[in-house]
């Protein structure tokens, strides 16, 4: 045994290894599973998959492109929150202080935003790619149900992110964006049949969406929760039902 | 695919071990994507355009360049339209595709032979009527939301001409009820002439013993939901080819 293969199996034998993994490493049927199994993580995937699955032409990793570009909004994120203050007074300022003064602050907040453009498309063509295999046929329908509701909380996700950066794009995107709601047919003050509800420009919607009859401080704020807790924790939780649902059904694939 | 995997007689059980062929995989795709988006963000900055002042409107505004479909149906349907009723009838759309398709073939795998119809629907309604409107609404729409090419100058003060009428007055109709009357039958035909265009499709395509087994639910909302997705290019042919403004006209609702 030379001196490196001691080390390494002094290291691989102790206590507090053997505490934190419990498989071992020799390359043999019963180590593979438990390298899954053993780990929360890897734990999302079951621990045999049918070969044509793997293959990236089957998937095109759009599904999990999609989970990946999530993680890095989460963590680019997190780093920005550090910095970002959402008030109407200080929110821009920060934004600059972020680009020129932080270390790293262009390029986290770079990534932020390309990863979040990203991770739509993936999400459109994951969802293109699970249409042309069927894979939403029986028993998957319900999980193409949650696939839906995420995809509309990737959009509701990056639109609610928009409004932040509190610049001129940021505030006429969101107004256009947001517009819809008034008149939203009975709950829009614009909508049609408004007047028999009652709603008004400061009571409907666009207002409860604001958080008042315009875009301003209230909006930021609103915008903010939603952005950094409200909707990452139901996408979390979506996600959750999701990816337990694809390991509990398998991958879809031809019938043996 | 399914029937030469059983020509061949492959063993039934056909998997691999997820470690180390499927954490491989991923692990080298999220390296060279999170390598792509790197480079990607080195090298183009994030937008960021001067303080938010809300007494200065830009024209044109924009929405995020993933709801630009929606705002480009703006041009052809009123906001409650547009912008809400059709956006969730969308939603419901792709909720409901796992319970009205119902053809057990094409599960878990490429295959267009067997499933041309819904895979051209797909097709039509992502790529043509979401992307396509996508892009026009990106590249193609300037001030006033009036069209102008990519490289052309975007020049504020275009005129151009608002010629658009309602279809009952483009037909002579110039009572008021009459009008609006008009207006719903055209509607209303619209609608049942599509339904039955589609039975007679169903029948044609696919035949009586699968129409019967699909069942009147599953064909009526199908029926409905294209009927709505059709009606956004039937209403872009009708306003570029005839300039129609309205079909319907009532003090509470156009469409």
């Amino acid at each position: 045994m030379s001196p490196l293969e001691k080390i390494k199996n002094d290291i691989v034998e102790s206590q507090v290894w053997k505490a934190i993994f419990r498989h071992g490493y020799d390359d043999t049927p019963r180590n593979r599973v438990m390298m899954v199994t053993s780990n929360v993580f890897l734990h999302l995937h079951p621990a045999k998959v049918r070969r044509h699955a793997v293959r990236m032409r089957f998937t095109w990793c759009m599904g999990g492109l999609t989970f990946l570009m999530f993680l890095m909004t989460a963590i680019t994120g997190i780093y920005l929150m550090f910095y970002y203050r959402p008030v109407a007074e200080y929110a821009y300022a920060d934004m600059k202080y972020l680009e020129f003064d932080m270390p790293f602050g262009m390029l986290m907040r770079n990534m932020h935003r390309w990863a979040a453009h990203a991770m739509i498309v993936f999400v459109w063509l994951h969802m293109f790619r699970v249409f042309l295999t069927g894979s939403y046929k029986p028993p998957r329908e319900f999980n193409w149900i949650v696939g839906v509701l995420l995809l509309v909380l990737t959009l509701l996700l990056s639109f609610t992110g928009y409004l932040l950066p509190w610049d001129q794009l940021a505030i006429w995107a969101v107004t256009v964006g947001s517009n819809m709601a008034r008149a939203s047919p009975l709950l829009g003050y614009e909508g049609p049949f408004a007047e028999f509800v009652g709603v008004n420009p400061i009571y409907d919607a666009r207002a409860f969406l604001f958080g008042g009859g315009e875009i301003g401080p209230h909006t930021l704020l609103r915008f903010y929760i939603l952005h950094c807790i409200f909707i990452p924790l139901v996408a979390s939780i979506l996600m959750a039902v999701h990816f337990w649902r694809i390991r509990r059904d398998g991958f879809s694939g031809p019938s043996l | 695919m399914a029937e030469s995997a059983q020509e061949r007689k492959l063993p039934v059980d056909d998997k691999i071990h997820t470690w180390p062929h499927l954490v491989r995989m991923e692990f080298l795709v999220a390296l060279f994507v999170l390598i792509g988006l790197t480079i990607w963000s080195l090298t183009i900055d994030a937008p960021l355009e001067e303080p938010a002042n809300p007494t200065k409107t830009p024209n044109p505004s924009k929405a995020p360049w993933y709801f630009l479909g929606l705002q480009e149906m703006l041009v052809y349907f009123d906001p409650w339209h547009a912008g809400v009723v059709l956006p969730t009838l969308i939603i419901v759309g792709l909720v409901v595709i796992p319970f009205i398709d119902t053809n057990p073939k094409g599960n878990g795998y490429y295959c267009f032979k067997d499933r041309k119809w819904e895979i051209l629907t797909f097709i039509f309604g992502f790529h043509i009527l979401w992307v396509v409107t996508i892009i026009i609404g990106t590249f193609f729409r300037g001030p006033g939301w009036n069209l102008f090419w990519p490289w052309q100058f975007w020049d504020t003060h275009k005129v151009v001409a608002l010629t658009n009428v309602d279809l009952p007055y483009l037909l002579g109709i110039r009572s008021y009820w009459v009008a609006a009357a008009f207006g719903l039958f055209a509607i209303g035909a619209y609608f049942i002439g599509w339904m039955g265009f589609f039975y007679w499709f169903v029948l044609k395509v696919k035949g009586k013993d699968f129409l019967e087994r699909w069942g009147m639910v599953r064909f009526n909302i199908t029926g409905v939901i294209l009927a709505v997705m059709m009606s956004l290019p039937a209403k872009m042919f009708l306003r570029l080819a005839f300039n129609v403004k309205y079909i319907l006209v009532t003090p509470w609702i156009n469409i």
